[in-house]
């Protein structure tokens, strides 16, 4: 009894312990956000503090927020429905018809995740330009839709597996086409997977930062335009870059806080019985 | 309402055959089973039907026209699988009447037409549940009332009954019966159970590593087996089987000696035998009956067999002595349910040799009475 009780207790600290490093930058960036610029610096960190919404306003009167936000909104949405209309017939071909190379099919687009994105940032780059999409809302669906498709794929995947191939037999057999077959039973049956898939992409792409900073300018901007241009070469605000970085994240993670429940039905979902 | 009729079908995986050149028809409002063992063909053979798995080789005709190049959701058929795959995200009448909605059927003829199956099914108080929410024989009549409601040109089941239990299955192997003469539609079946198919079907295929053994009536498997392999398949429990030689043959009998000695005269067949030549000889248990007394001494007479009690099985009406003879063979035999017999018991069998059947090295039986 003794021993499961220490257990138990051993395993709550290092939870918490875990959850408290993950999460203290954010909360670091948070507070900081709050203060001068001067106690956001000062050594020893300073905990109590007179709090000022002085950095948001600063911030807020700098740059169009709402525009970033937007183009952020638009580019993470974008590319995800783009995704998962590629991926989706991708990956129902190769979890119900699959070949001898779908394995390997399936490896090489994840070892193109292993290519550091700078490595194409000029034929990319020159690519854009030749087709007008530099700087637009579009060029950004497009390149961050490409580069989360790999993990897209490979989750809907395995998600799909979990479907045994005979109800999609006996939907073929009660009439349906294959669109039928896909609309009415297979996406129903994956809800939860493609809702955590659906997620995880929008993260990924709201946290995007390679190809916004480098395919857009101005009018694509997306928050993480809008952050990196308070952090400046000749000085750094830390207290304005904080609130900066605070109203970026803001979104994603009220969204990541209401939706962490389809998330981790999504992330552990079993088999369909 | 339809015929089904395959010619020289072959199934190739990759490089390897598993149906080798199949021809079969079968007739409108036919009850047909498929039975044979695992890796036998039959359900491969069923999907080919069905349009889930591509004929390599040979035609497949529904109703006359040739069906190879039309999908599954167009040859009319319907399908109840032997893990009943309803959609688990749909309540039972959704599961229902699926197919009506992707025909494009009215919501209220729908509705009709489901409530018209469950009542024939008695399962309208489950119309509103989920498949999650149902018991093994409640998914099984789903399953088949999902097939009904599309008044397929025919039934193809595929082992619908060997996920239940032993008392469920007697029972919906009853009501499939009924449903078949009520519907009037051809059903093909496919079990590996024997006693399914004799229970159920008009006409039973018999099938192994891919072939037609043989093709017939329940009782014409079973009283004239075409093979070595639909004697020992058909009937439970399985047929004896006894090494033979063939010692003297005339036009009426022939007299074989046993591996242990005993001499058998049975009905010639219409082959002609010679002597020395090694046979099969085949028995059922109801045809080996029990000699009253062994006493000490007992010299083996023409056609008895000797052995010991091994096994005894009571049905309550008759029992069943698995029974060792000298020579190591093992040997089921019939009695009546009231038997005084004892494990270790020494027996002695007479064989009724006129019930006897005969097979030849290659495992084909040679008939006593022309086709």
């Amino acid at each position: 009894m003794r021993s499961t009780t220490q257990t138990r207790w051993g395993l709550a600290i290092a939870g918490w312990a875990v959850a408290l490093g993950m999460f203290f930058p954010i909360l670091w960036m948070f507070l900081c956000s709050f203060k001068t610029e001067i106690t956001a610096v000062a050594t020893p960190p300073a905990v109590f503090f007179h709090p000022t919404l002085e950095n948001y306003y600063a911030v807020l009167e700098r740059a169009d927020y709402l525009a970033f936000a937007r183009n952020s909104i638009v580019v993470s949405l974008g590319s995800t429905l783009l995704a998962l209309a590629l991926a989706i017939p991708a990956a129902y071909s190769m979890a119900f018809f699959p070949t001898r190379r779908t394995r390997d099919i399936l490896l090489w687009m994840l070892s193109t995740k292993m290519l550091p994105a700078v490595g194409v940032l000029v034929p990319i780059y020159l690519l854009w330009r030749d087709l007008g999409l530099l700087d637009t809302v579009f060029g950004l669906i497009l390149i961050d839709s490409i580069s989360v498709l790999p993990i897209v794929v490979w989750m809907l995947f395995s998600f799909f597996r979990e479907v045994p191939g005979v109800i999609l037999e006996a939907s073929r057999m009660d009439g349906a086409t294959q669109t039928e077959e896909l609309i009415h039973v297979l996406l129903p049956l994956c809800t939860p997977g493609i809702a955590a898939t659906s997620l995880l992409s929008i993260i990924l792409c709201w946290n995007e930062a390679f190809w916004s900073l480098n395919l857009a300018t101005v009018k694509a901007a997306t928050l993480t335009a809008f952050t990196a241009s308070f952090s400046e070469p000749e000085a750094l605000f830390w207290a304005k870059l904080s609130a900066a970085s605070t109203l970026s994240i803001a979104p994603i993670l009220i969204f990541g806080w209401i939706s962490q429940r389809q998330m981790v039905r999504g992330l552990s979902f079993g088999a369909v019985k | 309402m339809a015929t089904v009729e395959l010619r020289n079908v072959r199934k190739k995986f990759g490089a390897h055959e598993v149906i080798h050149g199949i021809d079969l028809l079968i007739e409108d409002h036919e009850f047909i089973a498929f039975v044979g063992p695992s890796g036998s063909g039959k359900s491969t053979l069923l999907r080919m039907i069905a349009g889930l798995e591509e004929v390599t080789e040979g035609e497949v005709l529904i109703d006359g026209s040739p069906a190879q190049d039309v999908p599954p959701s167009k040859r009319g058929l319907a399908m109840v699988f032997q893990s009943y795959a309803l959609y688990p995200h749909m309540t039972v009448a959704e599961n229902m009447s699926f197919s009506l909605r992707l025909a494009g059927v009215p919501k209220a003829e729908r509705e009709q037409k489901v409530r018209d199956v469950a009542r024939i099914l008695e399962m309208e108080p489950l119309l509103e549940r989920r498949p999650g929410q149902l018991s093994g024989g409640q998914l099984q009549r789903v399953a088949i009332g999902r097939a009904m409601v599309r008044q397929p040109k025919a039934f193809l089941l595929d082992e619908p009954l060997s996920n239940l239990d032993a008392a469920l299955q007697g029972q919906m192997r009853l009501e499939l019966v009924r449903l078949h003469r009520e519907l009037n539609t051809t059903m093909i079946y496919v079990t590996h159970d024997q006693l399914e198919a004799m229970t159920m079907a008009d006409r039973i295929v018999v099938l192994n590593e891919g072939k037609v053994e043989q093709l017939g009536s329940p009782l014409e498997l079973y009283q004239h087996p075409a093979t070595f392999f639909v004697a020992g398949f058909i009937g439970a429990p399985k047929m004896n089987f006894l090494d033979a030689e063939v010692k003297t043959a005339s036009d009426q009998y022939l007299t074989l000696i046993l591996t242990n000695g005993v001499c058998v005269a049975v009905p010639t067949p219409l082959e002609k035998l010679s002597a020395g030549e090694k046979i099969k000889l085949g028995v059922r248990a109801e045809h080996l009956t029990l000699e009253p007394e062994v006493a000490p001494g007992f010299s083996p007479a023409e056609g008895v067999l000797q052995g010991e009690i091994e096994a005894l099985e009571h049905l309550g009406p008759r029992a069943y002595l698995h029974a060792r003879l000298a020579d190591g063979t093992s040997v089921v035999a019939q009695t009546d349910g009231d038997t005084q017999a004892r494990i270790g018991d020494r027996v002695a069998f007479r064989l009724r040799s006129e019930a006897t059947h005969l097979f030849n090295a290659a495992g084909m039986a040679l008939a006593r009475t022309g086709p």
